[in-house]
């Protein structure tokens, strides 16, 4: 999918949660959001691009976000897509 | 005469009727009452203890006679050819009274003035206005004032001389009337009388059922010759709407038998080809053959469904079944998604549900009403009745609008603030409302300790405490005064502009909040949702009659898609998909492994296509290419695609790039439940066979069943019990209930009483303590520049409903047949456009060309339009941005320029060609099938 699609989706996602006043929560926050509501590959996509230093336009706290959070919203091969 | 009528007494009248006050006008209600003097009209005279009331006697009977003789001399004698024949009061009346002759004659008989030559107004595509039939008895004038709130009526003239006239004299029309209906159910005589009855005469039978079109969920009463439909008449005991209507749901239901419709399913392996007319079987087979190929070839993800909230809840229910269980994927979507999604998210967030607290019936007993981003009396027709019923009986209202909306200043009713903000602006105010309420004490802090989570209040008060959240400093945000902003806050809070702290000591008022898509459909949506929800808490307004939270849904079945699982993260009853316990029921009662993992929204659905990784659809009834924004960009993803299989009633925008055509069924052809915005699940009751052969569900079915998921349901009975089988908020949900008592309002299990909970949040918020979430204002990322210095809002009229396949399809037209711009006289003037020209409206998504309406509704800066009309292309200019948690489009802010045309645009050149060609495959394939046949 469109890299800037993915980002300012992102970005607008950090916007809301990092007007909460404890840090390590809305980061935790921005995370949970991502992973509750982005299908694996667009959650793959966006963390590759990271990795790669393709996804500069990601604001700060959404990075850290991705960043911290990586293992936990990187998509394993599900036993439903191994299956499949 | 109503203790007469409790005691099982009738006396006669024809000026009185139960949906009305008392009026006293007709004579024929005449009772004696022992120890009075005279012989006083019953409807207006209380009953009073120990009173002695004979209502039949000889002289009685002798005053009811005399008074009828006066009536019927003014009054034709074609009974026999009359439309209401068999169903007139007058007629009745005559009847009882025992009239023989009139001694005066009738009409001009004995030479005396009369009415009977008086000429017809059949200007309303839907009734017609005799006035030669017409008693005086004020019934219609008094429906159109009390019951629909619009005062379009009035009856001209003094003595004998009066008659009924709409507005000034003028024809119907063309006065202010808004065809709701009300004078028509009103009438006793055929002086206002449905065109279709007069056509078709009295029906004789009719069917309970639920209106299709807007969130309100209207009772009606389908009344029929056999498998045709006569009239639909508002049902008094629907609860939604008790007997009121509009002129969608009484009147424009003519595009159910419009010869667009298709009946046959057809298939073409590309868009370029002729549509071929085929066999269900072979149609099915083909889209479950091509959805496999695709797999197969692209990947178990590659493809998806999507539904309309049109669509009932066992239809979206078994969409959402086929998608995650045959497709084995969780792409699955609906409209809703465009619409309320954020609503889901921020109550979901905050209450720990996805819905209204209310019943409509709740407005009755508010004190202060708040609408912000809805314009009921165009979207929610007979909401908006009940609530100026309210406002006149001392309600006090505050509008929070762009547009200076009709509910801002009509008849009888003005709101005390509007809150004229610029759009995108919504998060802003609703905080610097907060601020004020909690700068001012003026917050119930009783309730707040007892009922909401401590640490998130205590969080969001130093949030909203700030100074750059305090009306002053958000004024030049919003657009609104700072002191406005104050006397809205505190009216809300107070029941006063003024009101304190102490007023609210003494008496706090019931404030309620009503909010439409100028909420939800902005980059903020569900912050803005949270907003609202935060000044419930604040103020102590959740958890009982007259206060609440309510989105007013769009469509009929916005509630009932999203909880029948609709959306691609959640089962029904919205629980998250990667939930394995829910998981587990779910492939249990299914009999399959279900993904874990969230599917594509809509929108992510068309940037995938784009990108080349989604490569089919099943699209049940929805017209994602005139709905969904930014035009070019879906019909880019659609062309894309390898198989797009539409289940519709029309060969609507979206089937032009459709390779299945799978012709679906109306509202009046199939069974089924939907669930309006008070969660209130209503029955759709089949009144005439579908004209394609199967209801929606049962195609579905076919579809299933075609990939290998076996589907046996011989009733969406059954499906509904399936649904409550598995979703806790709908364990004790059956068609046997909804049929017995009316309807049911879900949560409605063994924690509910028998119909359901009809207020949330009683005693203790769904999720427990009810959770204030900060909402920190964001601008829109569509600013308005040089090259687009105006604001593009959207919305609807009251003649057309969504993307107006169904209305454009009635005489609906006589209102409105296209759309237009709005846009404010200085904003006209600066740009050399009057009104009436043709004006090129440009963002940077399109640019398409409308009409221009120049009104001072608009505020200078915003302009607006509606999407009824798929030439005008108003999607076209609407932008990808959305709401940062829903992606839910950001329809309401769009910035553009607008400038003065003589032709257009480059799209609708293209949209037209492209339209002409796909008629004309549509043609070549019909005519084919005629051949073969």
């Amino acid at each position: 999918m469109d890299k800037d699609v993915l980002i300012r989706m992102a970005n607008s996602i950090g916007d809301f949660f990092e007007a909460m006043p404890d840090r390590d929560r809305a980061i935790a926050d921005i995370a949970d959001h991502i992973r509750k509501f982005w299908v694996p590959d667009m959650r793959r996509e966006i963390l590759d691009d990271l990795e790669a230093g393709h996804a500069k336009g990601l604001s700060e706290i959404v990075r850290v976000a991705l960043t911290q959070y990586r293992s936990k919203l990187y998509p394993a091969l599900t036993a439903h897509e191994a299956r499949s | 005469m109503r203790a007469a009528i409790d005691a099982g007494i009738q006396i006669p009248r024809l000026c009185a009727t139960d949906s009305l006050e008392p009026f006293g006008s007709c004579r024929l209600c005449l009772v004696e009452i022992e120890g009075r003097k005279g012989y006083p009209s019953s409807c207006t005279t209380p009953a009073a203890a120990g009173m002695k009331v004979r209502t039949q006697t000889p002289k009685l009977q002798e005053l009811r006679k005399g008074v009828m003789e006066l009536y019927i001399s003014d009054h034709p004698l074609d009974c026999l050819t009359c439309a209401a024949n068999g169903n007139c009061e007058l007629q009745t009346m005559a009847g009882v009274t025992g009239l023989r002759a009139v001694r005066y004659g009738v009409g001009s008989q004995f030479g005396g003035a009369h009415h009977l030559n008086s000429v017809k107004d059949e200007s309303n595509p839907y009734f017609t206005y005799d006035p030669s039939k017409c008693i005086v008895c004020s019934r219609c004038v008094r429906a159109c004032e009390e019951t629909q709130g619009t005062f379009a009526l009035t009856i001209s003239g003094r003595g004998f001389a009066s008659r009924v006239s709409a507005g000034m004299g003028e024809l119907f029309l063309d006065s202010e009337c808004v065809s709701c209906g009300a004078c028509v159910q009103a009438c006793p005589t055929a002086t206002l009388q449905e065109k279709s009855l007069i056509e078709l005469g009295q029906p004789e039978h009719s069917v309970m059922t639920t209106c299709a079109y807007c969130g309100v969920g209207c009772g009606f009463k389908a009344e029929m010759k056999g498998n045709q439909v006569v009239r639909m008449v508002p049902w008094k005991d629907g609860k939604a709407n008790e007997g009121h209507s509009c002129v969608k749901g009484r009147f424009a239901w003519g595009y159910t038998t419009h010869k667009d419709r298709i009946k046959q399913p057809m298939v073409r392996a590309k868009i370029t080809d002729p549509w071929r007319e085929v066999g269900w079987d072979e149609a099915i087979a083909y889209a479950a053959s091509e959805f496999r190929r695709i797999q197969k070839k692209y990947g178990r993800t590659s493809i998806g469904g999507i539904t309309s909230s049109r669509c009932t809840n066992e239809e979206t229910y078994l969409v959402q079944k086929l998608v995650r269980a045959a497709f084995g994927n969780n792409n699955t979507d609906t409209c809703a998604r465009v619409c309320h999604s954020p609503t889901g998210y921020g109550l979901g967030q905050t209450y720990g549900t996805s819905a209204g607290t209310q019943t409509f019936k709740s407005v009755e007993k508010a004190d202060v009403v708040l609408v912000i981003g809805a314009n009921p009396t165009d979207a929610h027709p007979v909401f908006a009745s009940r609530l100026k019923k309210r406002l006149r009986k001392g309600g006090k209202l505050i509008v929070a609008d762009p547009r200076t909306i009709a509910l801002v200043k009509s008849p009888h009713i003005h709101a005390e603030q509007h809150l004229k903000l610029l759009p995108g602006t919504n998060v802003a105010l609703l905080t610097a409302l907060a601020h004020v309420i909690v700068a001012e004490g003026l917050q119930n802090q009783a309730f707040i300790d007892e009922r909401c989570d401590a640490q998130s209040f205590s969080e969001w008060v130093q949030f909203v405490s700030r100074p750059e959240n305090s009306p002053e400093a958000m004024a030049d945000v919003c657009g609104v005064p700072a002191a406005t902003i104050r006397a809205a806050a505190r009216l809300y809070a107070t029941g006063k502009s003024d009101g304190t702290a102490a007023d609210v000591a003494q008496h706090r008022p019931n404030g309620a909040i009503y909010y439409g898509l100028g909420v939800t459909e902005h980059a903020q949506g569900s912050t803005a949702v949270m907003g609202i929800a935060n000044l419930a808490m604040l103020t102590g307004n959740i958890g009982r009659e007259g206060v609440g939270v309510n989105p007013l849904r769009g469509q009929n079945n916005v509630q009932g898609s999203c909880d029948m699982g609709s959306f691609p993260h959640e089962f029904p009853g919205y629980r998250h998909v990667s939930d394995s316990t829910v998981r587990g029921q779910f492939e249990a009662a299914w009999g399959v492994t279900l993904d874990p993992e969230p599917g594509l929204r809509l929108s992510n659905m068309f940037d995938a296509a784009v990108a080349g990784s989604f490569k089919g659809l099943y699209c049940n009834g929805e017209d994602i290419v005139q709905s969904d924004p930014d035009t070019q960009h879906v019909a880019a993803a659609l062309i894309a695609m390898e198989c797009i299989v539409v289940q519709d009633i029309f060969l609507n925008e979206t089937a032009k790039y459709a390779h299945v055509f799978l012709p679906g069924s109306t509202f009046l052809e199939k069974d089924g439940t939907f669930t309006n915005a008070e969660r209130r699940i209503s029955r759709v009751r089949r009144v005439m066979p579908p004209l394609a052969g199967f209801a929606d569900w049962e195609i579905t079915v076919k579809l299933a069943n075609a990939l290998d998921l076996p589907m046996h349901y011989a009733h969406p009975s059954e499906i509904m019990t399936e649904i409550a089988a598995l979703v806790p908020t709908f364990h004790n949900v059956s068609f046997e209930k909804i049929d017995r008592l009316g309807s049911v309002q879900w949560p409605c299990n063994e924690n509910t009483p028998e119909a359901g909970m009809s207020t949330m949040h009683v005693k203790g918020f769904t999720r427990g303590k009810g959770r204030f979430l900060i909402t920190k204002y964001v601008p829109s990322d569509e600013k308005v520049t040089r090259k687009y210095p105006l604001i593009l809002t959207t919305g609807r009229i009251l003649s057309q409903y969504n993307v107006g396949a169904q209305t454009r399809r009635t005489q609906n037209l006589a209102w409105c047949d296209e759309d237009t711009l709005e846009i404010h006289p200085v904003d006209a003037e600066d740009r050399g456009i009057q009104d009436g020209n043709w004006v090129g409206i440009q963002s940077r998504a399109g640019r398409t060309v409308m009409r221009a309406v120049v009104t001072d509704r608009m505020q200078p800066g915003v302009v607006y339009t509606t999407f009824h009309f798929p030439e005008s292309g108003a999607n076209v200019v609407t932008t990808d941005s959305s709401d940062w948690a829903t992606n839910c489009p950001e329809y309401k802010v769009t910035a553009v320029q607008v400038t003065p045309v003589s032709e257009p645009s480059a799209w609708q050149s293209e949209h037209l060609h492209f339209s002409q060609v796909q008629e004309a495959l549509l043609e070549q394939g019909l005519a084919a099938g005629v051949t073969a046949k």
